[in-house]
């Protein structure tokens, strides 16, 4: 997937004129969170819960290499392979070679976000095998060319009409605006591609360390086609995914289904531990597990390692004010919205991704809702605090500030500098900038407030003037009674 | 949440934070977080030696001077029982200060204790002085206004600031409060945010202008100048036509002092206006400023300038 977070002024820009895409994102805006407090609300211990899952998460980033290991013996012991891949190339790298072990054709696959962090479908594409998306989301966005822009409803940045023209030009039938028999439509291609597709790839919410077994939790079913249809299965994952215990990713769903859609729990939840054994009914033959890292160990110690303990339920993105109204399309690149925020500049670099830890208003929304409390907003401010040191703050951001921190640390100087300030806008007020209304409308300078509101003006002398006048005056009148 | 503190004495001595922006455009506020803090029995001083509290720079992540500026605000605020400030955001940002020292510095004890006795006005009012103190003088009040109050994100999830300002107004005779929708979202001000993305910092103000025109309330009142500036400023662009069903923008501790002879935050002063267009002179215009600074010096003058 190109990555076009640079650009992300520019597409939000865009994203703002678009009439489609505001009215989606004002639904989407309206329906997680509210089921989500409502499933909250049903749980008083939720909070409780959300401290075990970050303790959790915290006790196992400290033992990560423990568990992968162990996660990786029960797979092998269960028949199954692991493989490790260092970069998203290594990872379709040796997902390719797996697919061509089988002389594969078509590959089925259920949503994976991972997939699209290394850009799977494009490499197998261009190695000569079809890639299908069988998440209904994903499978639309598959039939236009598109990618993702949310992590749990990836096609929210389109409506029905979308939709109808994208179904009416691939599956050649009359045109419908149905949303039943639109459905009926998708299922009825996908069958025959689950039918007929050499390998399953999925990806997995989380993967079991006692047991070696790698989970999926999907609300269509696809998920499950997927990966016992074929002889192959091949589950791309990241290595932040590993947990100790079934019960422990039982804790995990609780979180997860309430957090992302206020579900109590997903509809399927999928294990799948090894390939089929002797009098199993169904299965596939080879079970393989990818393990990404692409640069995750290198979060492990550093001040971004509590981003790892994201379990990609999506309330951070639900939730943001900023996301809610440019669409994860703006972000540029994989991951959306807060988490994007963090994530994207590991993956892609600060020079490219700066754009994103920076818009924001640092409202604290997404922390508040954050299943295993990631101090989202903490973490943005180090990408800040990264791309300050790195000198890589906009010029004139870095002049501005300058010359404010030169008054701030010289309060004599500060003093007679907003007393200035104060008077120069209020002159500004009362001409033909302002009109005599109390408010600026336009500053020269300040065009990125004025363009679009008004800039009210100053009262009067300043606070510290004023106040100081006010000592003198009490002091006089007590001198001369 | 805010922790509570009991005062020591039976007249904190409070260091009053004046925040640049209440500083530079809204002087008022100031006096009025005064005036409601020398009506608890507060001993209130305005320390010489502030200036910000540093945000700008600790958001833009210059970690470096976001810390010298704590280092001189902890100076200037050392001898003080509390710092309290007309603002959440910057308290907040002073709930940060620790962050900005190594362990071993000794400024980083002192930027934790200053961290622990400063406190958002209202917060302070209602958590450490309690609601007693002031609950004669508000009762004494008939404001009779409609009012929405808008949630600040950092004194909403930083400093769990969301009933003390409410139950404070309640105090009011003939005062209604009127929730908004969302009152609790950001209204795209985020310090520098607004300037660094105009757009879409504009379209969290019209939506968050959606919510305060929906809630039929005459006054939007908040405790940070800064999301008020920004939101007075975009419903004056809207109702620009029609400023009549204008609501007006205030800082909570206006009302609560009872300092509403002043216009609306970002509203025309008829004052200055008859001034003006008695001479259409400039200086006319500037000098009803100041008679209008003057005023706003009336109360309690026994408070000692600084330390
Ligand atoms: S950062 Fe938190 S809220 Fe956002 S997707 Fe990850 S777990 Fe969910």
């Amino acid at each position: 997937m190109d990555i076009n977070t640079p650009f992300f002024k520019a597409r939000a820009s865009e994203a703002l004129q678009d009439a489609n895409l505001q009215q989606a994102l004002g639904n989407l805006k309206q329906g997680f969170p509210h089921k989500r407090a409502i499933a909250v609300e049903r749980m008083p211990e939720f909070d409780a819960l959300r401290d075990q899952g970050r303790d959790l998460k915290n006790h196992i980033l400290e033992h990560l290499d423990l568990y992968l290991e162990q996660f990786e013996s029960r797979v092998t012991e269960n028949g199954g392979h692991v493989h490790w891949a260092r970069t998203g190339e290594d990872a379709n790298q040796i997902i390719l070679d797996i697919c061509q072990q089988v002389n594969a054709k078509t590959v089925t696959k259920g949503k994976s976000m991972v997939s699209e962090e290394t850009g799977l479908n494009d490499y197998l594409e261009k190695n000569g095998i079809q890639p299908v998306e069988t998440d209904l989301g994903e499978y639309i966005l598959q039939l236009r060319g598109d990618h993702p822009s949310h992590i749990i409803a990836p096609a929210i940045h389109l409506n029905l009409e979308d939709v109808s023209e994208a179904f009416h030009e691939h599956h050649h039938k009359p045109k419908s605006d149905d949303p039943v028999t639109l459905m009926q439509e998708a299922r009825e291609a996908l069958r025959e591609k689950f039918v007929v597709a050499d390998v399953g790839i999925t990806g997995a919410n989380f993967c079991v360390a006692e047991t070696g077994s790698t989970i999926i939790v999907t609300n269509e079913g696809n998920g499950d086609l997927t990966q016992t249809l074929p002889k192959t299965h091949i589950v791309i994952t990241s290595i932040e995914k590993v947990v100790p215990t079934l019960e422990d990713m039982t804790l995990f769903l609780r979180l997860l289904a309430r957090s992302a859609t206020g579900q109590e729990f997903t509809v399927y939840n999928t294990l799948s531990s090894g390939p089929r054994r002797e009098g199993d009914q169904d299965g596939p033959d080879n079970f393989h597990v990818v393990l990404v890292d692409n640069g995750r160990s290198e979060m492990v110690g550093s001040q971004f390692q509590e981003m790892l303990r994201c379990i990609r339920c999506s309330a951070c993105m639900n939730h943001c004010p900023v996301y809610g109204a440019v669409g994860g399309h703006s972000y540029g690149w994989v991951y959306p919205g807060p988490m994007g925020s963090v994530l994207t500049p590991k993956m892609i670099g600060i020079e490219k991704g700066a754009a994103l830890p920076n818009a924001s208003t640092f409202c604290g929304k997404c922390e508040s809702v954050c299943p295993v409390r990631i101090p989202l907003p903490k973490l943005m401010r180090h990408w800040r605090e990264d791309e300050f040191s790195k000198h890589l703050t906009p010029k004139a951001a870095r002049y501005g500030l300058g010359s404010w921190a030169f008054l701030a640390k010289r309060p004599t100087l500060y003093k007679q500098f907003t007393r200035l300030s104060s008077w120069g806008l209020k002159l500004l007020a009362n001409s033909p900038f302002g009109g005599k209304k109390g408010t600026l409308e336009s500053i020269p300078l300040a065009g990125g407030w004025t363009d679009f509101r008004n800039m009210p003006a100053p009262q009067g002398d300043t606070f510290m003037q004023q106040w100081k006048q006010r000592q003198n005056a009490a002091q006089t009148d007590g001198e001369s009674s | 949440m805010s922790q509570q503190h009991t005062p020591q004495t039976a007249s904190p001595n409070v260091g009053l934070f004046i925040t640049c922006l209440a500083d530079m455009f809204r002087p008022s506020i100031g006096f009025a977080t005064v005036k409601l803090l020398e009506q608890t029995g507060c001993r209130v001083s305005v320390p010489e030696q502030q200036t910000c509290c540093g945000q700008p720079a600790y958001n833009t992540g210059d970690r470096r001077t976001s810390a010298e500026i704590a280092r001189m605000t902890i100076d200037a605020f050392a001898g003080y029982e509390y710092l309290v400030a007309p603002s959440g955001s910057c308290v907040g940002m002073i709930k940060y200060y620790p962050e900005l020292f190594d362990a071993e510095d000794p400024y980083q004890q002192q930027a934790q204790a200053l961290a622990d006795r400063s406190y958002e006005i209202t917060s302070f009012l209602f958590d450490v002085i309690g609601i007693e103190a002031l609950q004669q003088q508000l009762q004494q009040l008939t404001i009779p206004r409609t009012v929405t109050y808008h949630d600040s994100c950092s004194g909403l999830r930083q400093l769990g600031i969301k009933q003390q300002p409410r139950e404070l107004l309640k105090q009011i005779n003939g005062l209604q409060i009127e929730e908004m929708t969302e009152a609790e979202t950001c209204c795209g001000f985020g310090g520098t945010f607004c300037v660094k993305y105009p757009e879409i910092s504009n379209r969290m103000v019209s939506n968050k202008s959606e919510f305060i025109n929906g809630s039929g309330a005459d006054t939007l009142v908040g405790g940070d100048l800064g999301c008020l500036l920004n939101m007075a400023g975009k419903l004056q662009r809207l109702g620009k036509d029609n400023p009549d069903t204008l609501v007006e923008a205030r800082h909570v501790v206006e009302i609560l002092a009872d300092m509403l002879d002043t216009p609306g935050i970002g509203e025309q002063d008829v004052r200055r206006l008859q001034a003006a267009s008695s001479s259409a002179d400039l200086s006319a215009d500037l000098s009803a400023d100041f008679a209008l600074g003057t005023e706003l010096k009336s109360s309690a003058a026994q408070s000692e300038t600084t330390r």
